[in-house]
C-alpha cells in the first residue's frame, strides 16, 4: 500500500545543524478519513496538526526528524487494520494517530498491542478504549462518548430538561450513546419517557419524530451520528418539531456538521465537545496558526487532539531518548500535558487523556459574527467529572483496590 | 420501547401518511424500472445512480444557474433522461443481442463510475436544498402535521404514475410501444422505428428515476448514496409486484411503502427487512410475483 | 435465461477439435498450470508481504467458487457476499467466543454458509436469469442487515481480536509461515475441488443444462435438482474463503457482508474470465491488487472499478484468461 509522503524532515538538516547525540527517527501514521463522513473532521487537517505538533516542538533542533506519512482507512476497520498492520511490519510507523470511526479505532488498538507500537487515538467515540478494550500500548484523546453523556445528558437535565425521548440508531455504537444518557440523566433526577430504533444508516426520520412528538417529553435525545443526526435534526425543523417547544440534543455533533447543516437549522442545538477555536486566547492563537496553515479552517476538537497528542509523544520521546513503546507510553502517563490546544492536563493510567470538556449551545444567525463563530459556551465540565472514574473502570491495567 | 399496543388512531394516520409518501418514491422508481424491464428487457441498476443524478441536477440548478424547483421538475428529468439515451444507444445497444444480464453487469459498471464520481466531486455530507416557498411549511391535519413538499410528493408522483400506465396502456404509442418489445421486426417492417423507440423508451424510464429525484431534492439530504442502498428495495418490491404489469409496479410501490411505514411503528427493527422478508413470503407461494404475468 | 458462455464470447467452447476431458486424468496443459500455481504459492510470501498474498488467496478462492455457480452453472448471483460475510462471522464468533481451533472454527463457518446456501437456493432458484440475480441481491441485503443488528456479528464494529490460535492444537498459527502455509492449502485445495466439480459427469451435466436447459430437461435430467446443487457446493467453497479469512486478518467486518463486495466478486470473474477455470483467481489478484496500490486514491477506487467493469462487459467478454485460451486454442 502506497501512502502519501507527506513530510519528510530530511535528516541531513539535523545533521546540519551538529546534533550531539544520535538521530533518532520518529515516524508517525496518521489514519483516518479522508474521503467519507469524517474527511473534514480529521482528514488533512490532521495531518496538518500533527506537522505543527512537530515544528512546535522543535524537533529538529532537538535532534528528532520526525516523518508523517498519511492514509484513508474509508471508516472500514477492515480496511484500517490492514493499513495500520502493514504499517508496523514493512514501512516502520512507530506510532498511530487520530483514527476516527470507532470500530476501526478498535481495529487499530488491537494491532498495535499484538505489534507492540503506540497508538494515540484521537478521533473515535468509544469509552472502550479505555475501559475493556484498554490496551498499554494506547492512549484515548479528546473525547469518548461516557464525556458526551455527562455533558449533554447531565447538563440538559440541569437545565430544566428532565423528561427524555431517545431516537437511537439500532447498532451497538447508538446503543451505547443511549445507554450511557439514559444512565445520566436518570442520576441527575430525569425520566425518559420513552425510545425508539431507527435502522442504521437511516435517511427517513419522520416516523421516528413523530413517536417523539407524541410522547411530550422535553428533550428529544439523538443517539445517533453523522449523516443520521443531520437528517434527524433537518427533518425536525420540517416538521416543526422544535416549534412545539421540545429541545433537540445531540448526543454525537461536531462542529463540521454545525457548519454543514447551516445555522438557520441548528440553531438552538446542544451539544457536548473537548475544543473549540474560540475559548480562550491560548485556543485562539493556536487555532489562527492552524488556519493559515489549513485554507483558513478551524481546528476541530479531533485535529486538535492530533496536535496536543503528537506533541506530547515527542516529548516523551526527548524525556526517554528513545521510541521503546513501554518506556514512551510510561513517559507520557507521568509526565503532565500541556499544549495551547487542551491547556494542562494529565494522563491517567488506563490510557485516558483528562481535560476539561464544554457543553456548548449553538448560535442563530443573527448571534453569529462570524462564518466560524458558531457556538455559545453554556458550562464547562472539569475532567474529573468528564470521564469516567477509574472505581467504574472495566480496564484491566487499573489496579483494584 | 414504545407502548405500541392501543397506539392511539391519529398517530396511525400520520404514520401511514409517512408510509404512502415512502411508497410514492417507490412507486414512482419501480415504475420506471418496469418500463424499462417490461419494455425492453433490460435490467437498468443504474436506476439509483440516475434518481441520485436527478436531485444533484435540481440541486446544481438552482446553486450554479438560480433555477429554481418547479422548473427543475422539468429540467432535471430532461437532462438526466438525454445521459439515458446516450448511454443506451453507445452502451447498451450494443449488447442487446446478448444475453440480458450483460446488460445488468453494465448498468451495475455504470452505477459505480456514476456514484463514485459525485462521491469524489461532492463529498459525502449532504448538500442542503432548500424547499420552494410554495413547498415550505406544511398544514396542521389535526393528528399530524404534514409538510406540504411531503404532501406535494404524493400528489406528484400519484400523476406521474398514472399518466405513465394511460400512456402505456391506453394510447398509440403505448401500443407501439407494446408491439416491439413482442415482435420488433414486425412492427419495424411496418415503418416504425424500433431502436429509435427502444432508446427513447430507456430515457424515458431513466427520466422517470431522475423525477423521483427532484422529489426529493428537498427532503433528504442529497447526496451521492442516496441512490445505491434505495435501489436494492426497490428491486424487492418489483420483484414482489413482478416485472409483467405497470399497474402492478405501482401498486406494490405505494403498498410496500404503506407496509414499512407501520412496520416502523410496531417493530422499527425490522423496517429496513420487511420488504425483504415480504419478497422471500411472496417468492415461496407466487414466484412469479403478485401481478407478474411471465414466470 | 441464463448468462452463457456460448455465445461466442468465451473461450470454452472455441477450442478448434473439442478436447474432451479425458477420463484418463488432466490435459497436460492443466497440470503444467497446477504445477506452476503450487510454485507460485509455495515460493511466493519470500518476494510478496505475506499478508497481501494470503489476501489475494482468499479472494482467489471466492472468486472460483463463484465462477462455479455462473460459469459453469449459467447462474448470475449477485448475493455472494451473504455466503462469504456470514461464514467470515461465524468462524469469527466459533474462534473468539467458543474457543475453537482455527480449523473447526473455519469448518463452522462453512457449515454456516452451506445451510445458508441451501435455504437461499431453495428459493432463489425458482426463478431465472435476471429475477435470479435480483432475488439474491435482495436476500443477501437481508443477510446485511442481519449482520448490522445482530448482537453477535458486533454491528459496525464487527468480530475483532479473533484469536488464530493454534491449528489442531498444535501449530501456532500467530507465526506467519504457518498461518500462510495453512491459507495455501485450504486455497489448493479448494481450487483441486473445484477442478474435480467441473470435470466430472456432474459438472458435464451442469454445462448442459446451462448450454441448452430445455433439452436437458428432454433428456431427463432433474434441472432444480443440479442447479440447487451448484448453488449451495458454491456457497459453501465461498463460505470457506470467508471463515478463513477471518482467521487470517482476526477481523469479520460488515464489509464482507455489504452487496459491494458481491459486485466485486462478479467484476473478479468477469475480469479473470467467467467459465474458464484459472480465469478468476488471475482476476482477483488484480482487483486486490488494484486495491491495494490505488489505496491513495481510495474514492477513485469505486470508479476505476466501474470503469473495467464497463469496458470487460463491453469489450472484453472473455477476460483475461479467456482470451489467453482462445489464443491458444486450449480451455483455460
Amino acid at each position: 500500500m502506497r501512502l502519501k509522503r507527506i513530510l519528510t524532515m530530511a535528516a541531513a538538516a539535523g545533521l546540519l545543524a551538529g546534533a550531539a547525540h544520535a538521530q533518532t527517527a520518529v515516524k508517525i501514521g496518521v489514519l483516518n478519513d479522508r474521503s467519507g463522513v469524517y474527511a473534514d473532521l480529521s482528514g488533512e487537517g490532521s495531518v496538518v496538526a500533527a506537522r505543527m505538533a512537530a515544528e512546535d516542538f522543535g524537533a529538529e533542533a532537538k535532534g528528532i526528524t520526525v516523518e508523517v506519512v498519511s492514509a484513508d482507512h474509508q471508516n472500514k476497520p477492515d480496511i484500517g487494520s490492514n493499513i495500520a498492520r502493514q504499517w508496523y511490519d514493512t514501512e516502520n510507523v512507530d506510532v498511530i494517530v487520530d483514527v476516527p470511526t470507532s470500530s476501526v479505532a478498535l481495529a487499530v488498538n488491537e494491532i498495535t498491542r499484538e505489534k507492540n507500537k503506540v497508538f494515540l487515538n484521537s478521533g473515535a467515540a468509544s469509552s472502550d478504549l479505555t475501559g475493556k478494550a484498554c490496551s498499554p500500548n494506547t492512549i484515548h484523546w479528546t473525547y469518548d462518548t461516557y464525556a458526551l453523556a455527562q455533558g449533554t445528558g447531565g447538563a440538559m437535565v440541569a437545565q430544566g430538561g428532565d423528561s427524555w425521548f431517545f431516537i437511537t440508531a439500532d447498532y451497538a455504537f447508538g446503543h451505547a450513546l443511549e445507554r450511557d444518557t439514559t444512565a445520566l440523566v436518570q442520576a441527575a433526577g430525569g425520566q425518559i419517557l420513552g425510545s425508539v430504533r431507527h435502522p442504521f444508516p437511516g435517511s427517513d426520520f419522520s416516523s421516528f419524530l413523530l413517536q417523539a412528538q407524541a410522547s411530550g417529553a422535553k428533550v428529544i435525545g439523538m443517539a445517533n451520528a453523522g449523516g443520521d443526526t443531520i437528517n434527524t435534526v433537518k427533518q425536525a425543523a420540517e416538521f416543526g418539531i422544535t416549534q412545539g417547544g421540545q429541545s433537540l440534543a445531540a448526543l454525537l455533533l461536531f462542529i463540521t456538521d454545525v457548519r454543514s447543516l447551516g445555522l438557520a437549522t441548528a440553531q438552538g442545538l446542544i451539544m457536548t465537545e473537548a475544543f473549540y477555536w474560540d475559548i480562550n486566547d491560548q485556543t485562539r492563537e493556536f487555532s489562527r496558526r492552524f488556519a493559515e496553515k489549513h485554507g483558513g479552517a478551524q481546528p476541530t476538537m479531533v485535529q486538535a487532539g492530533v496536535y496536543s497528542s503528537v506533541l506530547h509523544y515527542l516529548k516523551a520521546v526527548e524525556a526517554t531518548g528513545g521510541k521503546d513503546p513501554a518506556a514512551v507510553m510510561a513517559k507520557m502517563k507521568e509526565m503532565p500535558t500541556d499544549d495551547p490546544a487542551f491547556g494542562q492536563g494529565t494522563v491517567r493510567e488506563d490510557g485516558r487523556k483528562m481535560h476539561d470538556m464544554y457543553l456548548f449551545r449553538v448560535k442563530s444567525p443573527d448571534q453569529s459574527k462570524g462564518e466560524w463563530d458558531l457556538y455559545e459556551q453554556l458550562a464547562v465540565i472539569p475532567a474529573e467529572q468528564a470521564f469516567r472514574p477509574l472505581a467504574d473502570s472495566e480496564c484491566p491495567l487499573v489496579k483494584k483496590g | 420501547m414504545f407502548e405500541l399496543l392501543g397506539i392511539p388512531p391519529q398517530a396511525l394516520f400520520g404514520q401511514l401518511l409517512l408510509g404512502l409518501i415512502n411508497g410514492a418514491f417507490y412507486a414512482i422508481l419501480s415504475l420506471g424500472l418496469a418500463v424499462i424491464f417490461g419494455l425492453l428487457n433490460i435490467i437498468n441498476f443504474t436506476h439509483g445512480a440516475q434518481y441520485m443524478m436527478g436531485a444533484f441536477v435540481t440541486w446544481m440548478l438552482l446553486h450554479y444557474f438560480g433555477i429554481g424547483y418547479w422548473w427543475a421538475l422539468l429540467l432535471a428529468p430532461l437532462a438526466v433522461g438525454v445521459t439515458g439515451v446516450l448511454i443506451q444507444r453507445f452502451l447498451l445497444r450494443p449488447l442487446h443481442h446478448l444475453d440480458h444480464l450483460y446488460g445488468l453487469l453494465l448498468t451495475f459498471g455504470l452505477a459505480l463510475i456514476i456514484t463514485g464520481l459525485f462521491r469524489n466531486y461532492f463529498g459525502v455530507s449532504g448538500l442542503p436544498y432548500q424547499a420552494p416557498a410554495l413547498l415550505s411549511g406544511g398544514n396542521n391535519l389535526g393528528f399530524m402535521y404534514l409538510p406540504n413538499s411531503r404532501a406535494w410528493v404524493i400528489v406528484a408522483s400519484l400523476v406521474v404514475c398514472f399518466g405513465t400506465w394511460f400512456m402505456i396502456e391506453r394510447t398509440r404509442l403505448g401500443a407501439y410501444l407494446r408491439a416491439a418489445t413482442e415482435n420488433p421486426t414486425l412492427v419495424q417492417a411496418f415503418g416504425i422505428n424500433v431502436p429509435l423507440l427502444i432508446t427513447l423508451t430507456y430515457g424515458f424510464g431513466v427520466a422517470l428515476a431522475a423525477f423521483a429525484g427532484v422529489l426529493a431534492a428537498p427532503i433528504y439530504s442529497v447526496n451521492p448514496n442516496m441512490g445505491s442502498d434505495l435501489i436494492i428495495v426497490v428491486f424487492a418490491v418489483v420483484v414482489i409486484g413482478g416485472m409483467g404489469s405497470i399497474l402492478g409496479a405501482i401498486l406494490t410501490g405505494f403498498g410496500l411503502g404503506v407496509i414499512e411505514g407501520l412496520t416502523k411503528v410496531f417493530y422499527p427493527e425490522a423496517s429496513a427487512t420487511i420488504i425483504f422478508i415480504i419478497m422471500a413470503l411472496v417468492l415461496l407461494v407466487k414466484p412469479a410475483g403478485l401481478f407478474g404475468r411471465t414466470a | 435465461m441464463a448468462i452463457t458462455t456460448t455465445t461466442g464470447d468465451a473461450a470454452p467452447r472455441n477450442a478448434t477439435a473439442p478436447t474432451p476431458d479425458h477420463a484418463l486424468g488432466m490435459p497436460a496443459h492443466h497440470k503444467l498450470i497446477f504445477v506452476a500455481l503450487v510454485a507460485f504459492v509455495a515460493v511466493g510470501p519470500f518476494f510478496i508481504y505475506p499478508v497481501f498474498l494470503m489476501n489475494v488467496l482468499c479472494f482467489a478462492l471466492f472468486a472460483s467458487a463463484f465462477n462455479l455457480l455462473l460459469g459453469f452453472g449459467g447462474l448470475l448471483s449477485f448475493g455472494h457476499a451473504a455466503f462469504f460475510g456470514m461464514a467470515s462471522y461465524v468462524s469469527a464468533h466459533a474462534a473468539k467466543v467458543w474457543g475453537l481451533t482455527p480449523e473447526l472454527a473455519i469448518l463452522a463457518g462453512t457449515a454456516a454458509a452451506c445451510v445458508l446456501g441451501v435455504v437461499f437456493g431453495a428459493l432463489a432458484i425458482r426463478r431465472a436469469g435476471i429475477y435470479f440475480a435480483m432475488v439474491t441481491l435482495a436476500f443477501a441485503q437481508m443477510v446485511y442487515f442481519f449482520s448490522l443488528q445482530a448482537p453477535f456479528t458486533g454491528g459496525e464494529d464487527g468480530i475483532q481480536a479473533v484469536p488464530q490460535g493454534a491449528l489442531f492444537g498444535v501449530i501456532h498459527l500467530s507465526d506467519p509461515m504457518a498461518l500462510y502455509a495453512l491459507v495455501a492449502i485450504i486455497f489448493l485445495g479448494g481450487m483441486a475441488l473445484i477442478y474435480r466439480i467441473i470435470h466430472s459427469p456432474f459438472g458435464q451435466v451442469l454445462k448442459a443444462i446451462r448450454d441448452n436447459e430445455p433439452r436437458a430437461v428432454s433428456l431427463g435430467y432433474r434441472v432444480y435438482q443440479y442447479k440447487l446443487t451448484v448453488f449451495v457446493l458454491s456457497a459453501t467453497l465461498t463460505g470457506l474463503a470467508g471463515a478463513t479469512k477471518a482467521i487470517v486478518f482476526q477481523l469479520a467486518s460488515l464489509t464482507d457482508v455489504r452487496w459491494e463486495m458481491s459486485g466485486e466478486v462478479v467484476l473478479m470473474t468477469i475480469l479473470g474470465g467467467i467459465g474458464t477455470i484459472f480465469g478468476p483467481m488471475i482476476g482477483a489478484a488484480i482487483v486486490i491488487g488494484m486495491q491495494n496500490y490505488l489505496a491513495e486514491f481510495g474514492a477513485w477506487v469505486t470508479v476505476i472499478q466501474g470503469v473495467v467493469f464497463v469496458i470487460c462487459v463491453l469489450l472484453f467478454r472473455k477476460g483475461i484468461v479467456g482470451v489467453i485460451g482462445s489464443w491458444a486454442r486450449k480451455p483455460l
